[in-house]
C-alpha cells in the first residue's frame, strides 16, 4: 500500500522586489522559498494514515521543481515520509499547472499508488489545479479540499468531507484510488525532529528528467504562457505615518469619528 | 462569429449565484456575431433555466441529470461534449469549490488553454488574455493561450458584476452523457452554531491574522476589541489554530461580514478567500508589517508597523 503526496516549493516574495527584464516573472533575487503551507497538511494525511495502518503503508513525496526544490522535498521527507522523487528538466521553468500535471502523472504511473494527495492550492499562485489536472489525466476519481478523510489502507471506498463556500461541508464517499486535494485544518501538522531531519538527508531521493518519464518539452506543452507579469495599481489606501502612539492616536480618532462617538 | 461556453453551478437545485457572475465575465469578450450558451445541470434543470436567461444568454442548454448531487465526473463529460460538438473559443465557470473538482480536470480531457481564479479578460487583436494574481495577490499576471482553439477559464467570484436584464434564449435540451461516477453524496455538515457570535450582523470588527503568533496573544485582544465596542474577528490559521471560535472566521469558509461598516485587520495578508468576506467593506484600516501585502490594495487606512505595539497604544484611548 503506498500514498504519493505531490509537494510543491513555492515562492514568498520579499517586502519589495523588482521584476525580471523580461516583465514576465519576479527577479529571482527577491523570493524566498518554502514548502507550500497546504502540503504540510497533505503530507501529515498521509503520515497519519500511515502510522494509523501500524506501519503498513509507504509514503512517498513527489515534486517537479530545480535543485532548490529538494529542501522542500527533505522537509517531508524529515517527517516520516519514507522517499522522494524529484523531476526536473530546464524546460519546465515556465511550467503551468497543466505541465505539472502531465509530469506528476508519469510519475504516478511508475509508482502505482493506491492514494494520491495534493494540497488543495499554492500559496503563491493558487491555481488550485494541479491535482484535479492530475486526476483528469489519469482517469482518476477526484475530490478538490478534502477537510476531512476516512481510509485505511486496502479500502475500496475512503469517506470525505469536501468544504464548500461558508463552510458547508458535504460528506461523500470516493471510489479508491482516487486524488485528494487536501484543505488546512484537516489536521494538525507535526514538526519534523531533529531526528528526522538528519534522518531525510540520507533518504532515498530518485532524481528524474523529462526524458527518464518518457516525456518531452513539446508532450507537457502548458495550457497558458505568461505575456507580462506587473505590480497592481494599488488602492487608495492613505498611508498613517508616525510614530506608533502617533499612528495610534490617528487610528483611535478615525474609530471615534466613525462611530460617532 | 465564436461560440461561448458557461458553465453554471447549482447546488441542491439552487442555482450557484456566482454563475451570473462567470457570465457577466464572459460578455467582457462576447462580440457581435458571437452567441454565448450557458449549460445547467441538475435534476430539473428547465426549473433554472428562467434565472439563466439574462442579458447577453443566447442559448440555455438543459441537462437533465438523476438528481442534484454534484457529479464531477458528470460535469466533465458534458463540457467534454459540448465543446467537442461545438469547439467554443472560450468555456467560463465561476471558480467556485465544485469548480476546482472539475475545471482543471475537464481541461486536460479537452487539451485546452486553461487558467483559473481569473479577475479580468480582454480580447487582445485574436487573442485572449486572461488576468490573475500571484504571489499571494502581490503582482497581477496576464496570461495567454497561444495555439488553443478553446480555453477554459474559471472566474474569481465578487468581482464581476452579476448579469442581469432578461432575454429569450434558445432552449436545449442535451441528454445526459453517459459516465462513470465514482462519488457518491451521503449528506451535509453544516458549520457549528456560532454561540453568539456574530460576524454577519456585526458593524464593526477587529480582526487579526496569523501576524498574532501565538494562542497566548490572542487575549489582549478580545480585551481590545471589547473596550472598542467592536467584535473580534479572525482569518483562518487563527480559528484552524483553535486560538479562536471557528464562528469568528471572516472569509469564503466563513462569515461575510455583511453589515459591517470598520474593518480593522492586523496581522492579515488579504488573501483572496480572506478578502471575500471583508472587501466589500467602506472603512478598511490594516495593520501589517509588511508594505507590500495585498490587504493594503483594499484598504482605506493603512499602518505598516507591529500590530501589538498599535495595540498596546490604542488601549489608551478606550
Ligand atoms: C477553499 C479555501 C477557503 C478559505 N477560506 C478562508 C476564510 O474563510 N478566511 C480566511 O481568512 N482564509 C481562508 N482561507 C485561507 C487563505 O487562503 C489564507 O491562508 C489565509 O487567509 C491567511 O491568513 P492570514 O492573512 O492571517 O495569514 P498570512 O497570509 O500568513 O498573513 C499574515 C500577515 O501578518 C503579517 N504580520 C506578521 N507579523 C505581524 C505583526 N507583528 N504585526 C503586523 N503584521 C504582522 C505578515 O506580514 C502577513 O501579511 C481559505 C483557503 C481555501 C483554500
Ligand atoms: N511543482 C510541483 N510539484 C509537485 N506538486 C505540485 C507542484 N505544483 C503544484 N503541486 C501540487 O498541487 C497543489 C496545488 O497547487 P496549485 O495547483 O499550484 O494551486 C500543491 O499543493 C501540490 O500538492
Amino acid at each position: 500500500m503506498k500514498i504519493l503526496v505531490a509537494v510543491k516549493q513555492v515562492s514568498v516574495l520579499d517586502d519589495e522586489f523588482e521584476m525580471r527584464d523580461d516583465g514576465r516573472d519576479v527577479d529571482e533575487d527577491f523570493f524566498e522559498k518554502d514548502l507550500n503551507e497546504f502540503d504540510h497538511f497533505a503530507v501529515e494525511e498521509a503520515l497519519l494514515i500511515k502510522e494509523a495502518s501500524g506501519g503498513e503503508a509507504e509514503v512517498v513525496i513527489v515534486t517537479v521543481g530545480d535543485d532548490d526544490a529538494d529542501d522542500a522535498l527533505r522537509t517531508a521527507l524529515a517527517k516520516g515520509a519514507e522517499r522522494g522523487v524529484r523531476v526536473w528538466d530546464d524546460s519546465l521553468v515556465d511550467a503551468d499547472s497543466v505541465t505539472i500535471a502531465k509530469v506528476l502523472a508519469k510519475v504516478v504511473e511508475r509508482e502505482d499508488p493506491d492514494m494520491v494527495f495534493t494540497g488543495a492550492q499554492s500559496v503563491d499562485f493558487g491555481h488550485a489545479a494541479t491535482g484535479m489536472a492530475l486526476a483528469g489525466l489519469l482517469g482518476w476519481p477526484h475530490a478538490a479540499v478534502v477537510s476531512k478523510l476516512d481510509f485505511k489502507p486496502g479500502d475500496e471506498n475512503a469517506t470525505i468531507h469536501r468544504e464548500l463556500e461558508g463552510g458547508l461541508e458535504e460528506i461523500m464517499s470516493v471510489t479508491c484510488p482516487a486524488v485528494l486535494s487536501i484543505q488546512l485544518g484537516i489536521n494538525q501538522p507535526r514538526y519534523a525532529s531533529l531526528r528526522g531531519i538528519r534522518q531525510a538527508r540520507q533518504k532515498p531521493v530518485d532524481e528524474l528528467d523529462l526524458s527518464d518519464l518518457g516525456l518531452s518539452a513539446e508532450t507537457v506543452k502548458a495550457a497558458s504562457r505568461v505575456r507580462r507579469m506587473y505590480a497592481p495599481e494599488r488602492g487608495q489606501a492613505e498611508i498613517i505615518e508616525g510614530s506608533v502612539a502617533e499612528q495610534a492616536a490617528r487610528l483611535a480618532e478615525i474609530v471615534k469619528e466613525l462611530r460617532g462617538a | 462569429m465564436a461560440e461561448i461556453l458557461v458553465v453554471a453551478g447549482q447546488r441542491d437545485g439552487v442555482l450557484h449565484p456566482a454563475t451570473l457572475e462567470a457570465v457577466a465575465a464572459a460578455r467582457t469578450v462576447k462580440t457581435g456575431g458571437d452567441s454565448l450558451a450557458v449549460v445547467i445541470i441538475s435534476a430539473d434543470p428547465d426549473g433554472l433555466a428562467g434565472a439563466l436567461s439574462v442579458e447577453g444568454v443566447d442559448e440555455v442548454i438543459t441537462v437533465k441529470a438523476g438528481s442534484n448531487d454534484f457529479q464531477p465526473e458528470l460535469v466533465e463529460a458534458v463540457v467534454v461534449a459540448l465543446a467537442q460538438a461545438r469547439e467554443p473559443s472560450l468555456i467560463a465557470t465561476a471558480h467556485s469549490v465544485d469548480a476546482w473538482s472539475f475545471a482543471p480536470s475537464a481541461a486536460v480531457m479537452l487539451g485546452s488553454g486553461f487558467a483559473s481564479d481569473v479577475l479580468a479578460l480582454k480580447s487582445e487583436g485574436s487573442d485572449l488574455i486572461a488576468t490573475r494574481a500571484g504571489y499571494a495577490e502581490k503582482v497581477l499576471v496576464d496570461l495567454e493561450f497561444p495555439g488553443r482553439e478553446t480555453t477554459l477559464l474559471t472566474i474569481r467570484t465578487n468581482v464581476f458584476e452579476p448579469a442581469g436584464g432578461s432575454s429569450m434564449p434558445k432552449l436545449t435540451a442535451m441528454d445526459a452523457p453517459a459516465c462513470e461516477t465514482s462519488l457518491n453524496h451521503l449528506g451535509w455538515k453544516e458549520p457549528a452554531d456560532a454561540g453568539g457570535i456574530d460576524i454577519p450582523g456585526s458593524d464593526f470588527i477587529l480582526s487579526i491574522g496569523r501576524g498574532v503568533s501565538d494562542e497566548g496573544n490572542v487575549e489582549q485582544f478580545l480585551e481590545l476589541a471589547d473596550e472598542m465596542g467592536a467584535t473580534l474577528g479572525c482569518s483562518r490559521p487563527v480559528a484552524d489554530n483553535g486560538w479562536l471560535a471557528k464562528a469568528r472566521q471572516v472569509g469564503q469558509s466563513g462569515q461575510l461580514a455583511a453589515n459591517c461598516r470598520l474593518y480593522i485587520a492586523m496581522g492579515i495578508s488579504g488573501s483572496v478567500q480572506h478578502q471575500w468576506g471583508m472587501k466589500h467593506i467602506e472603512n478598511i484600516v490594516a495593520v501589517n508589517t509588511d508594505p507590500e501585502a495585498s490587504i493594503f490594495s483594499i484598504a482605506r487606512y493603512g499602518i505598516v508597523g507591529d500590530m501589538f505595539e498599535i495595540a498596546e497604544e490604542l488601549e489608551n484611548h478606550f
